[in-house]
């Protein structure tokens, strides 16, 4: 499989980049996705603007509270990362279950959330931990919760010439625990189901709860409900369960080979569950 | 149009002309001459194409040459030392018997090496989450596990 030629660029500068990009130039980062879709000729982008080794978008660092993450991470970098693993251990455990060990070293944290595929695993844990998501252009940046960023299937709120340039999430007290549980799809690894969450005990009750949903439908989501139900309860086997349960309301499941719409539908409740123990039981 | 790389394949210095488009594992295979890495599924999936990219296991046939301007790779043919002496890996497939057709063993053993890399002592769930990216139809992976189990013993 051979994709449509292209012109190829590694640029000095991130401003190297945006220009390009600007100019109608599509970014390139691991690739992960946008290779495969080049050699099916799905895309054939007439130049590619490599971000992969600028070094404005490779970085892990703690400012003022939050947790800022580089575009250009990988997935490995992101499971590995001693900073993350302390401070953020949603977004390690969420990376190491993407894809396999190839995968990871080459595939990106911004790359995967501009691609939105609805079934990618970051969604889930970005849409709990109430991320920030920088988009970038040549005329600027701004920063985008993930609630507002995921829009749709492929479809998320960048405009042309923006990039994703950076995550940011805020460093949370020890005493917030976190999980992401995902049904795996046996061939691909995507999530036929993920969720992600971000819950903290105390005195007996729930006093937070996140919960962020991804394979379920054609875009992650916060499920809202589910958090009402818990948020100042205690979180007993029953009260989980029937929140849980909430988690796909009103909510147009995707079908396929996998999994029919009924069938996610119930693995969703039962992944929420099985999160909402997890993380709880993290909750100092 | 085509764009100069110049890259380190096995302690070697190679530089080529070539087209944007180029994948990786057809340079290597068609213009450095390495058929060790081999081309399987050419859709990421089956890793029969893994090679070591800066010291990174990666699929070579999910990555354009021209990415690789300035890496240094390793493939199969670089892991044995120049007298022909075995990798531990390579010696850990063969005294396991971890293949059969060996259509796959190129691309097992890049990725098993780089698993027992970044966790010295796995355990058998370990070196099987590890070998998810890469796919054999003979063996049914037991003697790849215990291969890579074999070869972290031995301090591979």
């Amino acid at each position: 499989m051979i994709a449509n030629a292209f012109e190829y660029t590694a640029p000095q500068s991130l401003d190297e980049a945006l220009g390009l990009i600007a100019g109608g130039a599509k970014p390139l980062s691991g690739g992960m996705s946008l290779i495969p879709m080049m050699k099916l000729r799905l895309a054939a982008p007439e130049h590619l603007v490599d971000l992969a080794r600028l070094k404005e978008l490779n970085y892990i660092r703690e400012e003022n509270g939050e947790l800022h993450i580089g575009a250009a991470v990988t997935h490995y970098e992101v499971e590995s990362s001693p900073l993350l693993l302390g401070k953020c251990p949603l977004l390690a455990e969420t990376a190491a279950h993407i894809g396999d060990i190839q995968v990871r070293n080459m595939g990106t944290l911004g790359g995967s959330v501009a691609h939105a595929d609805p079934a990618s695993d970051y969604p889930a844990a970005l849409q709990a931990l109430e991320a920030g998501i920088v988009l970038r252009s040549a005329g600027g940046a701004r920063t985008v919760s993930a609630k507002d960023f995921f829009i749709d299937t492929f479809t998320t709120a960048l405009e042309p010439g923006e990039i994703v340039s950076e995550i940011v999430v805020p460093v949370e007290p020890g005493l917030t625990g976190t999980s992401y549980q995902k049904c795996k799809h046996q061939a691909s690894g995507f999530a036929v189901v993920g969720i992600a969450v971000r819950a903290r005990r105390e005195n007996g009750v729930v006093s937070l709860i996140r919960v962020g949903v991804t394979g379920l439908s054609g875009s992650s989501y916060r499920a809202e409900n589910v958090e009402a139900a818990l948020q100042g309860v205690e979180p007993t086997g029953e009260a989980i369960r029937a929140a849980a349960g909430l988690v796909a309301h009103s909510v147009d499941a995707s079908a396929d080979m996998q999994a029919s719409s009924e069938y996610r539908k119930h693995l969703a409740s039962v992944y929420t569950a099985k999160a909402i123990h997890a993380a709880l039981s993290r909750s100092a | 149009m085509t764009r100069a790389i110049s890259l380190t394949i096995n302690g070697k210095h190679y530089e080529h002309d070539v087209e944007p488009r180029l994948l990786l594992i057809h340079y290597l295979r068609e213009v450095a001459g390495l058929t060790g890495s081999h081309m399987g599924c050419e859709t990421s999936l089956c890793g029969a194409c893994t090679v070591e990219l800066d010291g990174k296991a990666i699929k070579s046939c999910t990555m354009f040459a021209v990415q690789a301007n300035g890496a240094n790779i390793v493939t199969i043919e670089g892991l044995a030392s120049p007298e022909g002496k075995l990798h531990p890996m390579q010696e850990a497939f063969w005294n396991e018997h971890a293949l059969q057709c060996g259509f796959c063993t190129p691309g097992m053993i890049m990725v098993s090496k780089q698993i027992v890399e970044r966790n010295p002592s796995p355990t058998d769930t370990e070196i099987r989450e590890g070998l998810d990216g890469n796919i054999c139809r003979c063996t049914g992976y037991q003697h790849i596990v215990n291969a890579v189990r074999t070869a972290a013993k031995a301090g591979a």
